[in-house]
């Protein structure tokens, strides 16, 4: 029997016998909480909900009102991502009527660090489901609904007008999707409250509420695509978008509750290096905005992956600009390389330090672009490729870098009798058809 | 007239392209008519960018994307490139995010 089927007969075992588990604790919940229990003092509010959410009523600010008003709330949670993950779990501990999850993506290794909804038994199942279970484990009272579709502008559209939401959540990882949120929440009056995160660095704001400015009042115009940074490619480290997302959570709860001091029309901005939180003033509504000014032309949602020239994802794009002889398959390099050939690897500096192949030299894309580092390149293509013929094998994570960096080297290099031959899907590739020890990220 | 000191900040990935460093505290030579943000901006870029323009300028003014805060305060409330600038101020390109 191979690991896949052993896996597959495994995960089986496990949905079954975790299906018998949550009959079991069905039972323990019931006969511990008994939820008919009617409080004699609240109509609103039964006697365990009393208990569990006493802590935040004492708050003046939330009391019995706020507490009714967050159960008597819909909040529309985007993408379950590192930031809609810690913001779910506050709505949800926090007692919010009713939650839906919006995300088309799967559990992966490389989420873990940062959405913690998601556990190691998670990997592979759609994260809208792992989150649903860990989410009504904390607090079965909430109804969770997990949607596992992508956030297009027709379907969102219809989902916003059958159900009324209190308040939307932006926990998306790209433009387009932020400008499609936007518009939606405008067109049906809903405030959206709006984080983002990289690296060591967090932004906040509300959008869209008590007649303070929207996205689009702030950014017309969207940025130029190779401006925009995706955690896969800039890094996160996985408390930013927490500590974002878990703010994202206390947004949502003032606007819910009506406590003052929401954060629309300013901006927090959170930088994790220096422990410090910036809160900004930002513009005011502008009457002339698209989608929220006085005369809108913005009325039903655009083509926004048009509009911003980027896909609605953070996933790569591959390209194919090589021709067929410029390039080598996995298989094929690892059978035709030898030692003494040069294999160039042109991913940036940290990645290639995390992991990479023996024998390999490193010399990122953006110093090739700026020809740094070049001399030695061609020192290192004099000593070991001096046969007529003889070629540089080029490789990165995916293999487009790769290509874009063929395109210069042959150039740069033009009278140098050495071919530049990029490998077709790069590391990536390498790991799933040659090597899987060989780390994917 | 003398010069001007002042702090320019980067933020949210715009510190890339001055050489990873967030803060810069100068100071603007003396010139004869008022420093204006429109004039720094282009300062910036001969004095302090270290690569790609184009990821910091368009059109005479910021790219799409960066937001300007003078002293904390969006520069949209401050007349924008017409701001003239005072000795002290903060003044912070930040480049918004998108991940999650
Ligand atoms: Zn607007």
């Amino acid at each position: 029997m191979n690991d896949e089927t052993k896996i597959r007969i495994l995960q089986e075992e496990i949905a079954s016998l975790k299906m018998e588990l949550k009959r079991k604790e069905k039972q323990l919940h019931e006969l511990r909480f008994n939820k008919n229990l009617k409080s004699p003092c609240s109509e609103d509010l039964n006697t365990e909900e009393i208990a569990r959410y006493s802590r935040q009523m004492l708050i003046p600010d939330i009391g019995v009102r706020g507490q009714i008003s967050l159960k008597q709330s819909k909040v529309l949670v985007v993408g379950t991502g590192g930031l809609g993950c810690p913001a779910a779990l506050y709505l949800a501990a926090a007692g919010v009527g009713e939650i839906t999850l919006i995300d088309n993506d799967e559990v992966d290794l490389t989420n873990l660090h940062r959405q913690i909804l998601h556990t190691e038994l998670d990997l592979g199942i759609k994260k809208v489901l792992s989150a649903f279970d860990t989410l009504t484990s904390i607090n079965s009272n909430v109804k969770i609904v997990p949607v596992h579709m992508h956030a297009d502008g027709t379907s969102l559209q219809k989902f916003l007008e059958d159900n009324k939401f209190t308040v939307v959540i932006d926990g998306t990882d790209n433009v387009a999707t932020r400008y499609l949120l936007n518009d939606l929440c405008v067109i049906n009056d809903i405030p959206l409250v709006s984080g983002s995160a990289l690296q060591m660095e967090g932004q906040l704001t509300v959008y869209n509420f008590n007649k303070g400015p929207c996205y689009r009042c702030l950014f017309p115009v969207p940025p130029p695509p190779e401006t925009v940074t995706s955690c896969g490619d800039g890094g996160v480290l996985g408390v930013v978008p927490g500590i974002i997302g878990v703010l994202e959570a206390l947004e949502a709860i003032k606007i819910i509750t009506g406590i003052s001091g929401v954060l629309s029309g300013r901006l927090l901005i959170f930088d994790g290096s220096e422990a410090t939180f910036h809160n900004v003033k930002l513009r005011n509504k502008n009457n002339n905005c698209e989608v929220c000014g006085i005369a809108p032309i913005i009325t039903e949602p655009i083509d926004y992956e048009q509009f911003c020239g980027a896909k609605a994802h953070d996933k790569v794009e591959n390209i194919n600009i090589l021709n067929s002889d410029e390039n080598v398959d996995v298989t094929d390099f690892s059978h035709k390389f030898k030692n003494n050939q040069l294999l160039l690897d042109v991913r940036p500096e940290l990645e290639y330090q995390m992991c990479h192949l023996p024998n390999s030299l490193n010399i990122p894309f953006s110093s090739i672009q700026k020809c740094k580092d070049l001399n030695d390149l061609e020192t290192e293509i004099m000593e070991k490729c001096s046969n007529e013929g003889s070629c540089v094998y080029v490789i990165c994570r995916r293999g487009n870098d790769s290509q874009r960096a063929v395109c210069q080297l042959k150039e740069k290099f033009s009278s140098l009798p050495v071919k530049f031959i990029n490998i077709k899907g790069g590391l990536h590739a390498y790991s799933k058809l040659i090597d899987p020890s060989f780390p994917v990220y | 007239m003398s010069e001007l000191p002042i702090t320019i900040g980067f933020g949210g990935g715009a510190e890339l392209l001055f050489d990873n460093k967030k803060n810069h505290p100068v100071s603007l030579p003396v010139k004869d008519k008022a420093w204006k943000i429109g004039d720094l901006i282009f300062w910036i870029k001969d004095n302090l960018l270290k690569e790609r323009p184009d990821l910091f300028i368009q059109d005479d003014s910021v790219r799409p994307g960066i937001l300007v805060l003078v002293n904390d305060t969006d520069w949209e409330l401050v007349d924008t490139v017409n701001y003239e600038i005072q000795p002290n101020d903060k003044i912070v390109f930040i480049s918004t995010l998108h991940g999650g």
